[in-house]
């Protein structure tokens, strides 16, 4: 049985009609009524998908089916190599890199990496990285540039985790220095929101040539749930309207950012979302990647470098007054 | 990173502003002062050598020599660009704040001397909003970096933030991003940054141009770290050791140079910048 999200319970209806169909009548008898379920289904889901909230699109981030790091890794790159360690302390499996084939050319694919089922999750710590997956994401992004190969980052967590271990291993630093470095890199960069874009945790990985977004994946400074809490404090606890109208003011859906230009690029969902068509977002995402290289590549590296920096240092919103 | 802040902007208040009256009670030792006393002292208290926190105008004065700051770009100010609103406009509480704090944002730069010696120095204010990093503090940080850079001054900055500013979204998480890439240029170009850290410096804060300073400093007994302590808490459901997080905690797990106290910080920054960005080689 698929995860439905709340707001998918009438899409759910129908399809476990659909469902309870296929399982019982005859061929003949079904077939009309199976096309025209699976018709009203295609609507309901395109009047849902067509008109979500940014708290809907915060869960759908988060949806539990919506494909991980290495799902697109493995759908995409034609062989995977994983490289593993910090060299410092110890493998953070939050975070995922290495190298493989890109049709016929390598690539370093760095990434959040989070878990299915309990077991995964605990194991990827719900993709919420400590300093050494920042540092090992650090040293494949300076491997890469040795070797002249671009790199591909997929961001997807709910932030960097903030455990007694993380400060004391320096998780401020193992960031900073990430964004420090990623700006210098010689060899051109491109992040893609595949999730939750979850503040400086997911920024530390997303210092790029070219930043974009899933269609329905969020990036924010802090998570719905964290700025509603400082914002309305209440007594009685928070609701989900609370959530939804932090997702609201934080403006953190792609369609957002890409109208303040803060990411470069929007690629398109398939109806209903990644997780119902994982091969076809794989697809785009692919050809997103292919477009962008080819692109990248023909730049001088010093330029390159410097037109990152330009762009990043063009955002901002402030005036001068009088 | 942002849980932290709230708490904290309302005892800053209570720190930062001694109240009315000659004498004061230390937040530390609880021992009753003659607030004069704490004054002359750089507001550090006599009896325990508790720092208070100041503002940045009054850091200023503390680190340099007098007269010699020459301010920049003042006049910036947000366009807050997601028209953000929660229990009032933000656009309110930017005017609310400037007006209490004579301050138009979190941050002031601008040149000075420290003993005769040239710098760029830029300090955060934790009054004005938790201290908290939009597109204004962002772009000055950046400015101070790049004209540190131009005229191949050192540069200081003093640190003291809950961190990004949430009420600008993801404009002031991108300021994490610009202002690491504005200091990583000066690396590159041998160009002393030193960074000083101040109570207490978190978030977005720390976890960018506030911890890639090629020393860092910060003043005793000051809380410092990615996450605040109370997300901690609720996440791993523990007590936090005793000094978790105070700049000792940091000392002992290799994060900071050295701790110096208050009375000591301008002849430290000094010395550092002689010895290691000299006017003339002595090689
Ligand atoms: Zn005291």
């Amino acid at each position: 049985m698929p995860y439905y999200l709340d707001f998918e319970k009438p899409i759910e209806d129908i399809e476990n009609k659909i469902r309870g169909l296929k399982d019982s009548s005859g061929e003949e008898a079904r077939g009309k009524e199976l096309r025209q379920l699976e018709k009203k289904a295609k609507d309901t889901i395109e009047r849902i998908y067509l008109n979500l909230t940014p708290w809907q699109k915060s869960q759908i981030a988060r949806h539990p089916e919506r494909p991980y790091t290495l799902d697109y890794i493995n759908l995409i790159l034609k062989d995977f190599v994983e490289f593993h360690g910090d060299r410092r302390f110890g493998d953070d499996p939050s975070i995922v890199g290495g190298i493989g084939l890109l049709d016929d050319k390598s690539v370093m694919v760095i990434g959040h990496q989070k878990g299915r089922g309990t077991k995964e999750r605990i194991y990827r710590n719900f993709g919420q990285p400590h300093p050494e997956g920042y540092r090992k994401a650090l040293r494949l992004m300076k491997l890469a540039e040795r070797f002249k190969i671009p790199v591909i980052t997929f961001i997807d967590t709910p932030g960097a985790y903030p455990g007694i271990g993380a400060e004391e291993r320096g998780q401020a630093e193992a960031i900073a220095t990430n964004l420090m470095e990623m700006s210098l890199l010689k060899t051109p960069i491109v992040s893609i929101v595949i999730g939750e874009g979850g503040s400086g945790g997911a920024l530390a990985l997303s210092v790029a040539d070219r930043l974009c977004m899933l269609e329905h994946s969020t990036y924010s400074v802090i998570s719905p749930e964290g700025c509603a809490a400082i914002l309305w404090k209440k007594s009685g606890g928070l609701s989900v309207d609370d959530f939804s109208m932090a997702a609201n003011s934080l403006k953190l859906t792609a369609q957002d950012l890409k109208s303040f230009g803060i990411i470069d690029d929007i690629i398109p969902e398939p109806l209903g979302g990644a997780h119902r068509d994982p091969e076809l977002t794989a697809e785009r995402i692919k050809e997103y990647i292919k477009t962008t290289l080819e692109h990248l590549m023909k730049k001088d590296v010093t330029g390159l470098v410097e037109d990152r920096y330009r762009k990043l240092r063009g955002i901002g919103a402030f005036k001068e007054i009088s | 990173m942002e849980w932290f802040k709230k708490k904290k902007e309302t005892n800053s208040e209570k720190k930062v502003k001694i109240p009315e009256g000659l004498w004061v009670k230390c937040d530390n030792c609880k021992e009753i002062i003659y607030k004069k006393e704490i004054e002359n002292n750089l507001k550090v208290c006599p009896k325990c050598e508790y720092h208070f926190r100041i503002v940045a105008r009054e850091r200023i004065n503390q680190l340099v020599d007098e007269g010699s700051f020459r301010e920049i770009d003042s006049n910036l100010v947000t366009t807050d660009p997601l028209k953000f609103e929660d229990t009032k406009p933000y656009k309110i509480r930017i005017q609310e704040n400037i007006k209490a704090h004579q301050i138009n944002d979190a941050f002031i730069y601008g040149t000075a001397s420290i003993y005769k010696r040239q710098v760029v120095i830029g300090v955060m204010d934790f009054s004005f909003m938790g201290g908290s990093m939009g597109s204004v503090v962002g772009e000055k940080i950046a400015r101070a970096a790049e004209l540190s850079l131009k005229e191949r001054l050192p540069l200081v900055t003093v640190s003291a933030s809950g961190g990004a500013r949430m009420q600008e979204g993801m404009f002031s998480l991108m300021q994490m991003a610009k202002v690491s890439a504005s200091v990583a240029r000066l690396k590159e170009a041998g160009i002393l940054y030193i960074s000083i850290l101040a109570d207490p410096t978190f978030g977005g804060v720390t976890a960018s141009f506030a911890m890639l300073g090629d020393v860092i400093i910060a003043e005793p007994k000051s809380l410092i770290g990615f996450a605040g302590p109370r997300v901690i808490e609720q996440t791993i459901k523990q007590q936090l050791p005793p000094d978790f997080q105070r700049a000792e905690f940091l000392l002992e797990h290799g994060m900071i140079d050295m701790i110096v106290e208050r009375k000591l910080l301008k002849e430290t920054i000094y010395k550092i910048i002689q010895y290691l960005m000299p006017l003339q080689s002595p090689y």
